[in-house]
């Protein structure tokens, strides 16, 4: 690799490289010497090699989810993208485009066209079609389901030169294996989990490659593939507001540090105006690149190049340093002032929209936990547990530092990149768990740079066998040191024993690394999540199928236009599986609906009936894990629905379900609690069975207590179905009485229909929050590092209680719960 | 226009008729009714208002209430289409009749004339109380009326009453007004206040009290005044209809034929209303009045035959409905002005009366609101007597598509110029720069 710097005023190049490169070479010619083809050839052929096998493995080690299980869909967003999939192979791409679901969100409907990144199922769509072409008879279904393995393997290959082009091709190497079995990249990739982020990773990583590329390079062709990778993240998914945010902050930061140069004009300019109008082009994005304050950053960025690179053209006519400096002064001052005004002008009249409260909550991981409940209700949105990252991440959280400590030792301006991607990056994951994700290529990434540097310089020093080893004092204890050191002529004692050492530590290290990830993946990360297994008295593993069962029940037993009330986590679901009509789902874009759901699921019977009413409600589906043990059902959700519903019609109130601050189903809890609707409808004819021997009747093993209203009546709803484990529960809406109408309902029917309909419009319009100033924009992203620190104190304090989990990320292991 | 329905009308009607026939429980001529007797003796005594059912097509099939060979159905087939229940004494049913049974038997559809006296069994109450009516709990009590009593030879107790405060309805009492005053002695009782369905149709004067005539008031009496209900009706959801009376010696022939004077009235009718007002009650009972189908509900756009599966925001639609009511022989036209069709999704965006042609046919057209969503085409008319008309349709409404939006609007052409030039200029502008050196 060249080194490339950039203006003249960079400072200069560390003088170790040309030596480090040269020694490198040199090591490798000796080492390859046994072997009867040219080096190049050999090492081609090495690396090639190697970047097949990893190739391979990163797919293989994916398929573990399909060998424990069956070749499925996971989870629950997939089902949602697996849906849409199969109407855009169906019925073709216009179609797809301008579909407007009414199967979703009834009464309002979705215009799901408009309001998804179909990057995913064009993708799967078009490999589908491919392989159709090719004459091989697949099923839409396995396409989808290898779909995510498939661009973990190419992410691999992207790794590797992206790992070429901030290091060496050592490190390419070593990242692309890194990045193959990394849990953290695993989690949301393996065979199944069809979900966005499966193919927006190998997006990001691309758009980001060919960007260093082309700030290296200055070429106008590596910018424009940036802005198609850009492209393709955007149409992938909503994190692209990573890039576009990330890519600005990087260019300012070069800026500031005097590294101004052509190539990162030429690479700046050509990447952020055609990935701009590029993006515009996903409708569910549209204007948001010129009006969004999200992304603005980006904007004044581009701006301000253009004022970088007049300035430097008058600089170079004008030749005068005196008159070139207030020429500065007032450039800069009207630039900023101008930029300032616009933006002010543009916030004020409403042009530019705030930014949302997603962003707000990234910024402060404490935001979403005081004003947007929907937000913080999900798991995978909770601050991120020391546990997690060591789960994800195993030796590369140690390594990610040191790899740091290597890319300071030689700044370049690929390497302030990929040290910003991650510092930015790691401080999004310590926020919220599923960031973890994006922050996984920059921990490989550099953690790559740490292991291929230390093996290298230990290797050199092992080789270095020829010099002379003179005894003396000290360790050669700390293998960094030793390594940037690196110059074999300033040996120590032991050097060549305490290297070898190290080596073998390194090895062990690594293979542990390979252990850990293969472990986790064939334990924790590779559950489905609709088909739970545990583990029997014997030791046998028992499957739990409840969710299809209750799903196909719901396809095959109910009217085809009938409407399904249940918690917004199994929307998709029940539409894609069940193919009914629901009320709310995942995709929670409506919080007053949501709200009106939380509402009936934690009012009264009859209160719950009139709002169900309202909704033309025909069937309600609750999730219930007393029988099983299972953890993740709808009662220990239900104080999210009372925050949700509680946030919007402040009726429900959250005390009301609490006793002296605690949440309880038994003898004791809150009479509300025994008689909402959710409590009936969970433990309604629960009290007559035995769960567990030794236990009295109504015995709740999700919870370990007894339960307290064992009498449960309904009279407005009726029991339509329950699975055989009791996970799922389906419950029909009674036709009202047919010889009594009673007036007084009829009437608050009618009012609480049009109030309803007041709110859920106005919701749909209300957008997220209040106008912060472009100060505060900067100056966070400024302090971000900072941040950091402040995040892992907050950390502890993240682990309460009661969360609704409708990605159950959080307990990594939550495959294996037990059954006993 | 509007002969596309008329069309379609004429199409209809020979269909309609077969509709009629196969059309059971509106045939009078397979109409089947029980009655349920205390006594046979009843058969007899009462004979004038059974004749001008039988009269009328009905078959009634006489049966003593304890008979332990009754039932209502058989191999889940309802035997009969009408239950008349003359046996208020009976404490219980024979067969597998119980007051369960009786309810099920409204609750399919079926029609229940119930009378009651001031022996009513807690069969008879618990069975009214189902209905939405509440006899009063005072076993002994009866309706005692001291201003509006029927004149009569001996002074008496004032518990034959002469009313005559109707419920102004044609479709329930027949469109003859009833001159004389219905002659009643029986117990009175109360609606329930959270049931719309049922209605007062006779009611006591503002003078009259429930009580035991025989003693002394120790206390207020519990039902006083217009509160009283002598003769009541209800019409569940599902249409059955159910006659409840808590005097059962109204429809003996004696009063029938007695002749009345009302107490402070100069005018002495010589028959009594009783014949008039309960046979024309017991045609509304037995959906001989007042019942109502709404059929071949469609809507299509304007200029389209064909109803579409999906509307577009803004599209211009029509919506017709054909709705006939039952004469007793016929499925005739039925003609109001005050049907209307709301646009609905939670609230009603559209709110129109259909207008009418006076044979059946309503319809109207209007735009669908700017909004998407599911909606329902919705027509619920509950006119007093009438049954109720209850149609919903489901139907989505999409926005836009990418394709729909007019294109090459006036307003924006400084826009196409502006960007065309900027093409043309960068173009020039790439030209000039790479050659003219």
């Amino acid at each position: 690799m060249e080194a490339t710097n950039g203006t003249g005023k960079s400072p200069p190049t560390p003088a170790a490289k040309p030596d480090l490169l040269s020694t490198s070479s040199a090591f490798f010619s000796d080492f390859l010497k046994t072997l009867k083809l040219k080096t190049k050839q050999q090492e081609l052929l090495i690396r090639v090699a190697i970047l097949g096998l990893v190739y391979i493995l990163a797919f293989s080690t994916r398929l573990f989810s399909v060998l424990r299980y069956e070749s499925m869909i996971h989870e629950f967003d997939p089902y949602f993208n697996y849906r849409t999939t199969l109407f855009l192979t169906e019925k073709g791409f216009y179609e797809f485009w301008n579909w407007f679901d009414y199967e979703s969100w009834y009464p309002l409907g979705r215009i799901v066209g408009g309001t998804l990144y179909p990057g995913l199922m064009l993708t799967a769509a078009v490999i589908y079609w491919s392989l159709r072409f090719l004459r091989f008879a697949v099923h839409i279904r396995e396409v989808c389901v290898l779909t995510a393995p498939f661009f973990a393997s190419n992410t691999t290959i992207v790794a590797y030169f992206f790992g070429k082009e901030v290091w060496d091709s050592g490190a390419g190497l070593v990242a692309a294996a890194l990045i193959a079995i990394c849990p953290g990249y695993i989690s949301r990739s393996v065979a199944g989990s069809y979900d966005n982020e499966g193919v927006a990773i190998f997006a990001l990583l691309l758009t980001f490659y060919l960007f260093v590329k082309a700030v290296n390079t200055g070429s106008l062709a590596w910018a424009l593939g940036s802005a198609f990778g850009y492209f393709y993240m955007v149409s992938a998914w909503g994190g692209y507001v990573f890039i576009i945010n990330l890519i600005p902050l990087y260019v300012l930061v070069l800026l500031i540090t005097g590294r101004y140069s052509m190539r990162l004009y030429v690479a700046y300019n050509c990447m952020y105006v055609l990935g701009m109008l590029l993006a515009m082009q996903i409708r569910f994005v549209g204007f948001q690149h010129v009006q969004s304050g999200e992304h603005m950053a980006a904007m004044g960025v581009f701006f301000l190049m253009q004022v970088f690179y007049f300035l430097d053209w008058v600089k170079h006519l004008l030749n005068d340093s005196k008159l070139f400096q207030a020429f500065l002064r007032i450039t800069v001052t009207t630039a900023v002032g101008v930029g300032a005004v616009a933006m002010g002008v543009g916030t004020a009249s409403g042009y530019i929209s705030p930014w949302t409260g997603r962003f707000y909550s990234l910024l402060d991981p404490t935001y979403a936990k005081d004003h947007i409940p929907i937000i913080a209700s999900v798991s995978e949105h909770q601050p991120t547990a020391w546990s997690s990252f060591m789960f994800d991440f195993h030796i590369l959280l140690f390594l990610f530092p040191a790899g740091l400590y290597f890319c300071f030792k030689r700044l370049s301006d690929a390497t302030i990149f990929i040290v910003m991607y991650g510092l930015t990056s790691m401080y999004f994951a310590g926020v919220m768990v599923r960031l973890i994700l994006v922050a996984t290529p920059a921990v490989c990434l550099i953690s790559a740079i740490a292991v291929s540097a230390t093996i290298k310089n230990l290797t050199l020093l092992v080789r270095a066998k020829s010099k002379v080893a003179n005894p003396g004092a000290g360790k050669g204890a700390s293998s960094a040191k030793a390594s940037s050191k690196g110059l074999p002529d300033q040996s120590m004692p032991f050097q060549r024993n305490g290297a070898i050492a190290l080596l073998v530590g390194a090895f062990y290290l690594l293979s542990r690394y390979a252990t850990h990830c293969t472990w986790v993946t064939s334990e924790a990360y590779s559950s489905p999540s609709i088909v739970l297994a545990a583990r029997g008295a014997h030791g046998q593993r028992v499957i739990f199928d409840d969710y299809r069962e209750a799903y196909f029940w719901l396809r095959q037993n109910t009217p085809p236009d009938a409407k399904v009330m249940s918690w917004w986590d199994y929307g998709y679901q029940i539409t894609a599986m069940g193919n009914r009509t629901v009320i709310v789902d995942n995709n929670t874009w409506n919080n007053t609906h949501i709200a009106t759901v939380g509402m009936a699921m934690s009012s009264y019977e009859d209160e719950a009936y009139d709002i169900m009413r309202s909704l033309d409600v025909d069937y309600v589906l609750v999730v219930f894990g007393g029988v099983t043990g299972y953890s993740s059902d709808d009662i220990n959700k239900f104080l999210w629905m009372v925050r949700i519903g509680g946030g919007v019609f402040p009726v429900i109130k959250e005390p009301d379900y609490l006793v002296n601050g605690e949440y309880r189903v038994d003898k004791g809890a809150a009479p509300k609690m025994l008689n909402c609707l959710m409590y009936k409808l969970s433990y309604y004819r629960f009290g007559e069975l035995t769960t567990e021997y030794g236990k009295p009747s109504g015995y709740d093993r999700a919870r370990g207590v007894e339960i307290g209203n064992k009498e449960v009546k309904l009279e407005y709803l009726e029991e339509a179905f329950t699975t055989s484990n009791w996970i799922v529960r389906i419950y029909k809406v009674k036709p009202p009485n047919n010889r009594c109408w009673s007036q007084l309902c009829a009437s608050t029917r009618l009012d609480f229909g049009i109030w309803l309909h007041v709110n859920v419009v106005a919701g749909s319009m209300h957008s997220a929050s209040s106008t912060l100033n472009w100060v505060l924009f900067c100056a966070s992203f400024i302090i971000t590092v900072f941040e950091q620190a402040f995040i892992i104190t907050k950390m502890p304090l993240a682990f309460k209680r009661h969360r609704s989990s409708s990605k159950a990320n959080l307990c990594p292991l939550r495959a294996i719960w037990k059954r006993e | 226009m509007s002969r596309l329905p008329l069309i379609f009308l004429v199409a209809v009607i020979p269909f309609l008729s077969t509709l009629c026939t196969s059309f059971s429980p509106e045939k009078p001529s397979d109409r089947r009714i029980l009655v349920l007797l205390d006594d046979l003796a009843l058969q007899s005594s009462h004979s004038l208002f059974f004749d001008s059912l039988s009269s009328r097509g009905y078959a009634l099939d006489f049966k003593l209430a304890d008979d332990p060979k009754i039932g209502l159905k058989r191999y889940g087939q309802y035997l009969y289409d009408g239950l008349i229940l003359f046996a208020p004494s009976a404490d219980r049913f024979g067969g597998n009749i119980d007051s369960a049974a009786i309810v099920d038997f409204i609750d399919v559809g079926h029609d229940l004339i119930i009378a009651a006296d001031n022996s009513a069994s807690e069969r008879i109450r618990e069975i009214a109380t189902e209905c939405g009516v509440d006899f009063d709990d005072d076993q002994a009590a009866m309706v005692v009326d001291h201003t509006s009593y029927a004149v009569s030879d001996t002074e008496g107790d004032h518990t034959l009453i002469a009313s005559d405060d109707f419920i102004q309805s044609e479709v329930l009492l027949g469109s003859n007004k009833i001159e004389a005053p219905v002659l009643f002695q029986g117990i009175g009782h109360s609606l329930n206040p959270a049931n719309s369905l049922v209605l007062k149709v006779l009611s006591a004067s503002s003078a009259a009290y429930s009580a035991n005539p025989k003693t002394k008031l120790s206390s207020p009496p519990s039902l006083t005044g217009s509160a009283i209900s002598l003769v009541s009706v209800v019409q569940a959801r599902n249409n059955a209809r159910v006659l409840i009376s808590g005097s059962l010696s109204m429809f003996s022939n004696r009063f029938f034929r007695s002749e009345v004077q009302k107490a402070g009235s100069s005018i002495k009718h010589a028959k009594s209303g009783n014949e008039q007002f309960l046979t024309e009650l017991s045609k509304w009972v037995f959906h001989e009045r007042g019942h109502l189908k709404a059929v071949n509900v469609r809507h299509n756009k304007v200029g389209e035959a064909n109803e579409p599966s999906m509307y577009r925001i803004n599209d211009d639609l029509e919506y017709a409905v054909e709705i006939y009511e039952w004469s007793g022989k016929s499925w005739e036209p039925y003609v109001a002005n005050d049907v209307q069709v709301q646009f609905y999704m939670m609230s009603p965006y559209v709110l129109k009366t259909l207008s009418t042609d006076q044979k059946g046919l309503y319809f109207t057209a209007f735009k669908v609101p700017d909004v998407y969503g599911v909606f329902q085409f919705k027509v619920e008319y509950q006119q007093l007597g009438y049954t109720s008309l209850s149609l919903s349709k489901q139907i989505p409404v999409r926005p836009f598509r990418h394709n729909e939006y007019e294109r090459f609007l006036t307003a924006a052409f400084p826009y196409y110029g502006a960007s065309f030039s900027m093409m043309a200029g960068f173009f020039v502008f790439t030209f000039a720069y790479l050659y003219n050196k």
